[in-house]
């Protein structure tokens, strides 16, 4: 992703504090590779529990969706924050997990600091199958087309 | 009418994003898609044939389940059905460990971490 989608992620997580912020990941996808280039806000719905749970309304997803196809893009992910606690995936964002082959991205804030922004690919192919990989951030300063992006990997 | 196609389920409907469809209502457009792409059935459906819980599907700017006929809803050409997978999760903090292992990136294993459920 670019460090202005990571930065911008991470900021949502600080203002947000001592509640969870989130928002959906937008880029392109190509031979299995997601280069993520827009971070979209969306309210957390959750506010009855807004310390520790998030939730993002389908009529937001419709409309984030629908504005990212105009742009050619799609949604790769999402992203959420937890106060005070590991940016590790819980039993809950497990549970409730089920964009198969998307990226789940979680920023641990810490006294309203950013600290940890881990990221999670939702892997397996059924309900029944799925399990969270733990991948590193690729942090790039522009969007570089996906190939581009495959041949540094080579050197 | 035009059945957007959420990016998970994009692998078991031949990489595509969209799809038209000529049926009559939403129920049959639904019924339409997993006939072109019969893979789709499993992640939209329950082995009983429900539509799964978390699978949300918006007929424009509607939630299906608020409309007063539901999935017998009449569609026509112009519209839009979008099929989103639910977003939703976060901590469970009475779960977690010492406050200690606060903030320590991958291998942290107490409580509510994922790497518990692995199985």
């Amino acid at each position: 992703m670019t460090r202005a989608v990571y930065e911008s992620i991470r900021a949502h997580g600080e203002e947000t504090y001592p509640h969870e912020c989130c928002g959906a990941l937008l880029g392109r996808a190509s031979q299995g590779r997601w280069s993520i280039e827009e971070a979209v806000r969306a309210g957390n719905t959750r506010t009855d529990s807004a310390h520790n749970r998030y939730q993002i309304a389908p009529a937001e997803l419709v409309k984030i969706e629908r504005d990212a196809r105009g742009r050619g893009l799609s949604i790769g992910g999402f992203y959420h924050s937890h106060p005070d606690h590991p940016a590790q995936w819980s039993p809950t964002d497990f549970a409730e997990a089920h964009w198969l082959g998307c990226w789940y991205v979680i920023t641990a804030v810490a006294q309203g600091k950013a600290t940890v922004t881990n990221s999670f690919l939702l892997a397996g192919t059924t309900e029944e199958d799925k399990h969270f990989e733990q991948e590193p951030i690729d942090v790039t300063e522009t969007a570089e087309p996906l190939a581009a992006q495959a041949e540094s990997k080579k050197h | 009418m035009t059945i957007y196609i959420p990016t998970p389920l994009r692998p078991y409907a031949g990489g595509k994003d969209t799809l038209e469809v000529s049926a009559g209502t939403v129920s049959g457009a639904i019924e339409e898609l997993t006939q072109t792409f019969p893979d789709l059935r499993k992640h939209l459906f329950t082995g009983e044939g429900k539509l799964r819980a978390f699978v949300n599907v918006y007929l424009n700017d509607e939630d299906v389940r608020y409309l007063p006929a539901k999935e017998s809803t009449a569609v026509s050409a112009g519209d839009t059905l979008s099929i989103v997978p639910s977003i939703a999760g976060g901590l469970c903090g009475a779960e977690f460990g010492a406050q200690e292992n606060l903030f320590v990136g991958a291998g942290f294993e107490t409580g509510c971490l994922g790497s518990s459920l692995r199985g």
